[in-house]
Formats: C-alpha cells, sequence, structure tokens
C-alpha cells in the first residue's frame, strides 16, 4: 500500500469511500498505470478494452483528465469515481459542502460530456456530436437533427437555443439520478 | 318445446336444473311425428361450450354492473365483488339444485385460465424496470418461498402438537410442509387484480409482481416433492431423495426459463418472415406461446415461468416485426383474454367456496394459518429486505416494506393446488381446502379492501405517469454508456457491464437474426421516442384544429411556439398515455404504441369530425337525432372554411412562402420546398413586394400524411414528417393570374381543392362543376395567421347574414372601389363589421352548379349586373360583394403588418 495515511484520511473524506474500497481501487489503479509512474495517461484508459467499444468512452476518458492536463493521480482518478457511490442518508452532513455524490454533482458530470466547451450550455451542434456516437449509422445525419432540434427545443426555457445546467437538471427531475447514475463499489 | 327452453332460460342462475332436465326430455321428446322434425332441440351437443360461453357472458355483465357505478370500483377492488358475486351465484346454485354443480376445477384453470394471465403480464412487463430490480425480486421468489412455505408448515405443526389444532385433523409435519408450500406463494392473478388499481410506485409494484410471478417454480418443487414425500410416507423418504427435491428446483426453473425462451426465439423467427401474411401474425404469437406453456407443463417444467420468459423475451423482435394493426390486435386480444380469465377465475372462486361436502373447518388450524402467514411474510420481508439493502443502490423503506408484507395476496393457484391433493394420500384434505378458501377469501377481500386506505395513509410513493420526453430518453441512455464506462473503469463486472454486453450482442446478432432488415434498420430507442413524441404532437395539433373549428375565438397557435401549443392543449388522454413504464398490466389505453394511439384518435376524428355527404346526412337523420339546425351548422361551418381558406390562400399569395408546420423536414420536405424555391425564382420577385395585384396566383397545396403513408409500405418511420404545407405556384395558375388576377382565387366563395392535381387541372372557376366535394382538412384552417383574425371573423359575420333574407340595398354599397388598396385602408374594422352585410351573396356559377342556397333569382341578376361596377382589373365573372372589398381591406392590412 503505497498510500499515506493522511492521505487515506482526506480521501476518505472527500469521496466518502470506505477504506477497504479506497484500498481496492488503488489496486486497480496500479494495475491500470502501465509507466507506473503513479498517474494514468489517456492511453493508459484506452487500454481497457470494454472502454473501446463504449460509444462514450472517449467523453468519459476526457472527463477523468483535468483540464488542461494529460494525466490524472489517483486522487482525482478517485474523484472522479466518487461521483458514482449510492447516495446514502448518513453522507448529508458532513461539512457543509455538497458530497460528491449528490444528486446535483451526478448531473453535473453528466453534462460536462456534453458540454465540450465548457461554456455551461449543451449548444445543439455539442448535443449533435454525442447524439452521433450513440445512435451510430443506422440514422441518417437529417433526422439526428432533427432530434436535436426537438431535445433542445423541449429542455429550452430561455429560448437561447441551448441546454443550460439548470435546463439540464430540470429536464431530468423526474428520472431516479441517485438510481441511474450509481454503481455498486465493492468493498 | 317449452319445456325443453325452460332449463336454458334458467341457465344462469340454475345451471344445475338444466343438467338435471335432459333425463325427463326424452319422454317429451317422442310426442313428435317420426320423419322429418321441423324443429329439433338440441341442448346436449352445445351444452358444454354453451356453458363457458354464458359464464363469461355473466362475468362479464357482472363486471359491466360494477363498473357503473364509480364510487363502488374506487373503493372495492374488482376482484372481491366478483369473488362476493361468485358467492352469492354459488349460493343460488345450491339453493336450486341442492348440490354444488360447478367449480374451480384444476385442469380447467392450469391450462386455460391461467395461461392467458400470466402471458399478457409476461409481455407487458415493463423489461428495463423487471431487470433492474431482478436481484430483489428473485430473492423474495425463491428464498422468501422457501421461507415461507418452511415456517408456516413448521409453526402449523407445532399448533397441532401443542394440542391447538383438533386432532381430528390427521396430519403429520410433511402433510403440514405440504400444505405450507402451496399456501406460501404469493399469487399473480391476485396480486395483479388488486395492485393495478392501487398505483403504488413502479420498483414496489415490480417487485411485488416479479415475485409472484417467478415464485411458480418454487411453489411447483416444492409441491410436487412434498407430494411425492406425503405418498411415499415420510418413513421411506431416503437422503437421496432430497438433494432431488433441491436438484429438481434448478430443473423446475430453469428448466421452464429455457422453455420460454426458446419459443421466444422461435416466435420472433417466424415473425420474421410473415410479411406477406400480416393476417395470422397475433395469432402466432398466442400460439407459440401457449405452446411454450404447454411444453413446460408437459414436461413438468414451471409452466408461468416458461411463458413469462417467452413474453418477455420475445416483445421486442415481435413489436418490430409485426404491424402496427397486428401489435393492436395483439395487444387487445392479450387485454381482453386475461381480463376474461380473471374475471370467470374470482367469480368460480367465489362459487367454489360454497360447496361444503368438499371442506371441514377447524377453526384452530384456520386462525393458526392466518396469523401464520401474515406473520412469516412480513418477517421474511424485513429479514431479506435487510439483507437486500446491503446491496441496493437505492434501499426499500420501511413504508415499502409494509405494503409488500401486505401485498402478499394468496389466490387461485393456491386453491387449484389444494383441491388437486388427492384424499387418500392426505386425510386432512378436506380440513386444508376449508383453511386455503378462507386465506384466499381473506387476503383478496380484507387485504385488497384495505391495501389501498393503508396506501394513501403511509404516504407510499406513487406511481406518477409522466410523458416520456426525448430528454430523458437521451440522457438516460448516457447514464446507461458513462455507468458501463465506469465499471470498465474500475474494473468490476457488474450489473451495467453485462447490460452492455448483452445490448451489444443483442445489437450484433440477436436483431439482425430476429428482425426484419427495414425493422432493424430503424430500430433505435432515441428515434423511437422522437416518433411518438412526433405523433403525440401531430395529434394534439390536430385536437386543437378540433377546437379551432369548433369555437367561434379563433385562437391559432403561432408556429414557432409549438412546444406551448402541445403543452396546453394535449388532452387528457395524451397525458395519461405514453409513460414509458406502465404498471397497469390490465389497462390497455395507458401504454399506447404511438401508432395505436393515432389509429384510435384518427379514427375518432373522422368519425365524428367529417362532414356528411348530403346523401347520407339524410339517411341517417331520422328526425329523433339531429336537430334541425345540424344541417344549417354543417352548412356554416363548411362555409366559414371556405372563407378560411381563400384567406390562405390569399395570405400565401401574399407572401409567397411556404408553411411548414412542425419541424420534421425530410428528405422529402426539402424536396418540396425546393420547389417553391423554384417557383420563386420564376416569379422572379422578392415576395414581400409584391402588391396583390401582381402576385401570380398560388395555390395551397396540403399534403396530408396519410398520402404519404399509404404509398411506403415499407419504411413506415421515414415517412413521419408532419403536416407539410407548401404553398407552389403552378403553371397553369401562373398563366391565369396574367389577365386575372389574384383576386379570383382569394375572394371567391368557391372551394379551392385539397389536390394538387385537382387545383392544377381544373381550376374550378373555370369549370362548372361546383360539386368538387366540400372538403377542408382541417389542418388547414389552422394556418390562418392570426393576424387575419379580424378578417376571418369579418367574412363569419358576413356568412351569418345568409340566414337572414337578402337584401336588395347591395348596389349603394358596391359603389366601393374595388381595389381600395392606399385609399380604403385607414377605415377602421369596427365600421365594417357595421356594414350592412346582407350584401354579400354566393355567386350565379355557384347557383349554377346546384348549390345555391336562399337567393332569389333576382338576386343573382343584380349580381351580374353590377359586374361591370367592379373594378378595372376585375374579371371575375364570379361576384363579390362588398364583403370583397372588405377583404381587400383587411387582406392588406394583414399583410403589411
Amino acid at each position: 500500500m503505497l498510500l499515506r495515511n493522511e492521505e487515506l484520511e482526506a480521501i476518505k473524506k472527500e469521496t466518502g469511500f470506505s477504506h477497504s474500497q479506497i484500498a481496492r481501487l488503488y489496486k486497480r489503479f496500479t494495475t491500470l498505470d502501465k509507466e507506473e509512474n503513479g498517474t494514468l495517461s489517456r492511453e493508459d484508459f484506452q487500454r481497457i478494452p470494454e472502454l473501446a467499444i463504449n460509444p462514450l468512452g472517449d467523453r468519459i476518458i476526457s472527463a477523468f483528465i483535468p483540464d488542461g492536463e494529460d494525466q490524472v493521480n489517483f486522487r482525482g482518478f478517485i474523484r472522479i469515481l466518487a461521483h458514482f457511490r449510492p447516495i446514502d442518508a448518513k453522507s448529508k452532513d458532513g461539512n457543509g459542502s455538497e458530497p460528491l455524490n449528490s444528486r446535483i454533482n451526478k448531473l453535473r458530470f453528466a453534462f460536462q460530456l456534453y458540454d465540450l466547451d465548457k461554456d455551461d450550455k449543451i449548444s445543439r451542434s455539442e448535443l449533435l456530436q454525442v447524439l452521433h456516437m450513440m445512435v451510430g449509422v443506422n440514422i441518417p445525419d437529417e433526422q439526428l437533427g432533427v432530434i436535436a432540434d426537438r431535445t433542445i427545443q423541449e429542455a429550452d426555457q430561455d429560448g437561447d437555443g441551448a441546454i443550460s445546467f439548470t435546463e439540464f437538471v430540470k429536464v431530468l427531475e423526474k428520472v431516479q439520478i441517485e438510481q441511474k447514475m450509481s454503481i455498486q463499489f465493492l468493498d | 318445446m317449452l319445456r325443453a327452453a325452460l332449463p336454458l332460460l334458467g341457465l344462469p342462475l340454475a345451471g344445475a336444473g338444466a343438467a338435471e332436465e335432459p333425463t325427463q326430455e326424452p319422454g317429451s321428446w317422442g310426442e313428435p311425428p317420426p320423419g322429418l322434425t321441423l324443429f329439433r332441440w338440441q341442448w346436449h351437443e352445445v351444452e358444454a361450450p354453451y356453458l363457458v360461453a354464458l359464464w363469461i357472458l355473466v362475468a362479464s355483465l357482472a363486471k359491466i354492473v360494477f363498473h357503473l357505478s364509480r364510487k363502488v370500483t374506487s373503493l372495492v377492488p374488482e376482484s372481491c365483488l366478483l369473488i362476493l358475486l361468485g358467492l352469492v351465484l354459488g349460493g343460488i346454485v345450491l339453493a336450486v339444485a341442492k348440490k354444488a354443480e360447478y367449480q374451480l376445477e384444476p385442469g380447467t384453470f392450469f391450462l386455460f385460465l391461467l395461461p392467458p394471465i400470466v402471458l399478457d403480464s409476461g409481455y407487458f412487463m415493463p423489461s428495463r424496470l423487471f431487470f433492474d430490480n431482478l436481484g430483489a425480486i428473485l430473492t423474495y421468489a425463491v428464498v422468501g418461498t422457501l421461507w415461507n412455505a418452511f415456517t408456516t408448515g413448521a409453526a402449523l405443526w407445532g399448533l397441532q402438537q401443542a394440542g391447538l389444532v383438533a386432532p381430528r385433523v390427521q396430519a403429520g409435519l410433511l402433510d403440514f410442509l405440504l400444505f405450507g408450500s402451496l399456501i406460501s406463494a404469493v399469487d399473480p392473478v391476485a396480486v395483479l387484480a388488486v395492485f393495478e388499481e392501487v398505483h403504488v410506485n413502479e420498483t414496489l409494484f415490480i417487485i411485488v409482481f416479479g415475485e409472484s410471478l417467478l415464485n411458480d417454480a418454487v411453489t411447483v418443487v416444492l409441491y410436487k416433492v412434498c407430494n411425492s414425500f406425503v405418498e411415499m410416507g415420510s418413513a421411506n423418504v431416503q437422503v437421496t431423495d432430497y438433494l432431488k427435491g433441491v436438484a429438481s428446483l434448478f430443473v423446475v426453473s430453469l428448466g421452464g426459463a429455457a422453455v420460454g425462451l426458446v419459443f421466444a426465439f422461435l416466435l420472433a423467427l417466424t415473425t420474421r418472415f410473415t410479411k406477406r401474411v400480416r393476417i395470422i401474425e397475433p395469432l402466432l404469437v398466442f400460439l407459440l406461446a401457449y405452446a411454450a406453456y404447454l411444453t413446460a407443463e408437459m414436461a413438468s417444467l414451471s409452466a408461468i415461468l416458461a411463458v413469462t420468459m417467452c413474453g418477455l423475451g420475445c416483445k421486442k423482435y415481435v413489436e418490430a416485426n409485426i404491424s402496427h394493426k397486428s401489435r393492436t390486435a395483439v395487444k387487445y386480444t392479450m387485454k381482453t383474454l386475461a381480463s376474461c380469465a380473471e374475471t370467470v377465475i374470482f367469480m368460480l372462486l367465489g362459487i367454489s367456496a360454497v360447496d361444503s361436502s368438499k371442506w371441514a373447518w377447524d377453526s384452530g388450524l384456520v386462525l393458526g394459518t392466518l396469523f401464520f402467514i401474515l406473520f412469516f411474510r412480513a418477517l421474511g420481508v424485513v429479514l431479506q429486505t435487510w439483507m437486500l439493502n446491503q446491496f441496493r443502490l437505492v434501499p426499500l423503506d420501511k413504508i415499502d416494506q409494509v405494503v409488500m408484507s401486505y401485498g402478499g395476496l394468496r389466490g387461485a393457484v393456491a386453491f387449484a393446488l389444494v383441491i388437486l391433493l388427492d384424499r387418500t394420500k392426505v386425510p386432512a384434505k378436506d380440513y386444508f381446502v376449508a383453511t386455503t378458501i378462507v386465506v384466499v377469501f381473506f387476503t383478496v377481500i380484507v387485504q385488497g379492501l384495505t391495501i389501498k386506505p393503508l396506501v394513501k395513509w403511509l404516504k407510499v410513493k406513487r406511481s406518477e405517469h409522466h410523458k416520456p420526453t426525448l430528454n430523458q430518453e437521451l440522457h438516460e441512455h448516457t447514464f446507461d454508456h458513462i455507468l458501463a464506462a465506469v465499471e470498465d473503469v474500475v474494473g468490476h463486472h457488474g450489473y451495467h457491464y453485462w447490460r452492455d454486453r448483452w445490448e451489444q450482442f443483442d445489437k450484433k446478432y440477436l436483431s439482425q437474426l430476429l428482425m426484419r432488415r427495414s425493422a432493424y434498420r430503424i430500430r433505435d430507442q432515441i428515434w423511437d421516442v422522437y416518433y411518438r413524441l412526433n405523433i403525440r404532437d401531430a395529434i394534439s395539433f390536430v385536437d386543437q384544429g378540433g377546437h379551432v373549428l369548433s369555437s367561434t375565438g379563433l385562437t391559432l397557435p403561432s408556429m414557432p411556439s409549438r412546444n406551448s401549443v402541445a403543452e396546453t392543449s394535449v388532452t387528457n388522454l395524451l397525458r395519461e398515455s405514453g409513460s414509458g413504464a406502465c404498471l397497469d398490466l390490465q389497462v390497455i389505453d395507458t401504454v399506447r404504441s404511438g401508432r395505436d394511439r393515432e389509429d384510435a384518435v384518427m379514427h375518432h376524428l373522422l368519425c365524428g369530425g367529417l362532414y356528411k355527404p348530403r346523401r347520407r346526412y339524410k339517411a341517417s337523420c331520422s328526425r329523433h337525432f339531429i336537430s334541425e339546425d345540424a344541417q344549417e351548422r354543417q352548412d356554416k361551418e363548411i362555409f366559414q372554411q371556405n372563407m378560411k381558406r381563400r384567406l390562405e390562400s390569399f395570405k400565401s399569395t401574399k407572401h409567397n412562402i411556404c408553411f411548414t408546420k412542425n419541424k420534421p423536414r425530410t428528405r422529402k420536405a426539402s424536396r418540396k420546398k425546393d420547389g417553391v424555391a423554384n417557383a420563386e425564382a420564376t416569379n422572379g420577385k422578392p415576395p414581400r413586394d409584391l402588391g396583390f395585384q401582381d402576385t401570380a396566383a398560388v395555390i395551397l397545396t396540403v399534403e396530408s400524411e396519410e398520402e404519404e403513408e399509404s404509398d411506403s409500405s415499407e419504411t413506415e418511420k421515414e415517412d413521419d414528417e408532419g403536416i407539410i404545407f407548401v404553398a407552389r405556384a403552378t403553371s397553369e395558375v401562373l398563366q391565369e393570374g396574367k389577365f386575372s388576377g389574384s383576386l379570383e382565387i382569394c375572394p371567391s366563395p368557391r372551394i379551392i381543392p385539397p389536390s394538387p392535381t385537382c387545383a392544377e387541372k381544373e381550376l374550378p372557376w373555370k369549370s362548372g362543376q361546383g360539386d368538387l366535394a366540400v372538403y377542408v382538412s382541417s389542418e388547414t384552417t389552422k394556418i390562418v395567421p392570426v393576424d387575419m383574425q379580424t378578417g376571418w371573423n369579418q367574412s363569419i359575420s358576413s356568412l351569418e347574414s345568409l340566414a337572414s333574407p337578402p337584401c336588395t340595398q347591395a348596389p349603394t354599397l358596391t359603389r366601393l372601389p374595388p381595389h381600395p388598396l392606399g385609399t380604403e385602408e385607414p377605415q377602421a374594422p369596427l365600421d365594417l363589421s357595421s356594414d350592412p352585410r346582407p350584401s354579400f351573396a354566393f355567386p350565379p356559377s355557384l347557383a349554377k352548379a346546384g348549390r345555391s342556397r336562399s337567393e332569389s333569382s333576382a338576386d343573382i341578376s343584380q349580381q351580374q349586373e353590377l359586374q361591370p361596377l367592379m373594378g378595372h382589373k376585375n374579371h371575375t365573372h364570379l361576384s363579390p360583394g362588398t364583403a370583397n372589398s372588405h377583404w381587400c381591406i383587411q387582406f392588406n392590412r394583414g399583410g403589411r403588418l
């Protein structure tokens, strides 16, 4: 175990993962880290075979790697993963700040996958790109465009032709994000 | 003859009498002369099917009667009412025949009544929800049922050992375990019947309901194992038998599921090739599903599991393959059969209870059983939930657990199983029968009655039907991908990993194999949702159109704000429909595929909204049903629409634009647009600048969706463009326009035929055939822009004047300049409306065509004389009166705005 104790505590506090979960994730982290330099590069992620066939794989890899850098360390890695921890009643207290796995943060993560230029808006072209990735070749571009239009129209409240984060949250308010954006982390 | 008819009449109530009667009949039949008889009474030959049909009829009628009162059905579940009705009917039969005649036969129940219900629930199971909660469902179904069976059986045995059960109940531990195994299983029929009226949240429902379906395998195994142990005698049971019992659990459940999946595969594969024989598609679905059931039953596997799996597995492919009419047929038939079977089951349950010869009462046993099943159910649920909550993402809270324990209803399966017991092997059978009846009645009636108030009182999260939105669908897909990716990164292969894997496998191989190529190509969930939404919009759009027609206040949606239109005008029908996961498995209307809905709505619209041609109108009138003024109203409406149509065509003349309603613009639409652009190009003038005299006439082409749908059979989906209005200049019209000006089109009270060919070939004012169908599509009425509203009201008011006798003051007014473009503009609309309206009249040519109304011939001649007075450019031989000039002003204004 290469993690120092205080670091472990800090991670625990920040992410809410249990001791054994962190240990497990750290093990996974080192397995992925082929260069053994304590960070994961884009190539490290791309080596995961299933990720290569995930339509949103590249987007998700990008989400792991912080802006302006090309690698992610364990702290960053586990912080991203913390978004997907199931919401438990106890994590509400803490130090007043929103826990990483809160509903809003889960949504924020998904939102950022769409929002490439980080202007806090999903524009039509951004939406179209994601649609292209997810739908594949079965549906012609024209129809995708129509879908994108319609999607934006549906969510757009202020009429700026793009989906802002508030609109994004609003449009998904009926969806059980707690369930649909959580996975079970093994101990 | 009378004697023979008597029993038949008395049949539904005193069927037993009917059964006895025939023994005396031969005597009375001996009288007719030998040889050819004119009339022969052959009750015996039709007896069995006749009785079946009558029972179903009685049950259905009872259903109708129950639903007459909304108050009763909102308080009391239908299943309770049916059981009570069965009790009453059984009592009457018993009183009349002195013996109980009818009852729920296990054979009938398992072979005929149960399969449709299970198929229905399997087929319409919200599969995503089901698999999302599969872990919980399986736990409750397997562990829960085993727990219930053993604890209940053991506790009852303990009760007997303690001396609380009368010694006349001769049963050992094995007998009690056998009884426990049959009484412990939650019954799908009862759960469905009660829960579908309660509307608890989806997760809760799917857990209880899924459990009731899947526990069949456990029940069957337990029942069979215990039964054979009892028959063997407890002394002869060896260790290997126990092991065999455990093994048979796996064989029965997995075997049943496998049989179901094999048949699902066959079914999907078969429907792939039914393109030319669409008519048998629904039949195939039923046949193969039933074959799955029978096959599993034959191999003593879990038949319920088999047919559930068959329905669950085949749905995706079958729905993609079969035509949408078949889809509707499948759905309705399935619902009808299931509802019918359910009704009969509950009624027969009530009737069977009356037969006192079959059961024997023991208070200790009955009360003990009631207490134990409730207690152990609750205890089991709490324990299992605690265990499950360690793994669940969203834990089940206490309220959920209460509902789950209370919702553990027992039903007809238990009853049928207990009837099947062999009295020689199980001496306490009669006591068990009585106890089962009481338990079933208690759970269905008492718990069924109280669960609704309980759910309300506990404030259990209810299911909410919300419209699926494109955003939701799209983002949920994104979530799935994200979660799958995160699981990959974390490196543990959980649920999402396998889901993702399955979907890829399905896409790559299964769908390719099982779906028609055309269906496969256009198959995409996001697109599907989009398609459904589109149809919903189209309907609400048309719906809105309907309102526009009937109301005098012209509330037209302006074009860009289509969203708000959809929100405000969606009818109740649409609002409640279309939720992605509807749990009410018995209700047809809640989940409709877009096409069904479209079908239904279109049908109703057409039925109610189509104008009747005169001949049919007369025929159906019959004085009693349609009031005198209906004809008048129809004429008025048609006239109004014609007016509007003219306004529109005027509008398009003015702007020379194409109205494209709804967003969808497929290639076709864009092609159309090109055409328009060309037309504009040939005009060579920017549309806005044109004074309307100079504008080339433009004919409004209405393309209806249906037209396009009909000519493309394969790719139904690609045609789902919205209603598109295209204003298109045609060469003929252009020529016409050169000398006659556009005024011809707009103010003439003629109809502009909807079909482009008509419009192009035979312009109505050229040919004398005035009887071109008075056809107005409701869509067209909608595109009258708001700024034309005043103009429209004008025409309405002038139309209303039709009713009043024609006035002869017209000439004074016709002196108004016919083209008062700039000069007349300042005139206020109020002024116009105060103008004497009677001056407006139908043109002579129209009268010639036989569509004249009340104008006198003098009127006509007057109008004809007036012709020369009309403007210099107005060559119309039609006779626009003063009303015309009003319109001109209005149009003009509208155009400039």
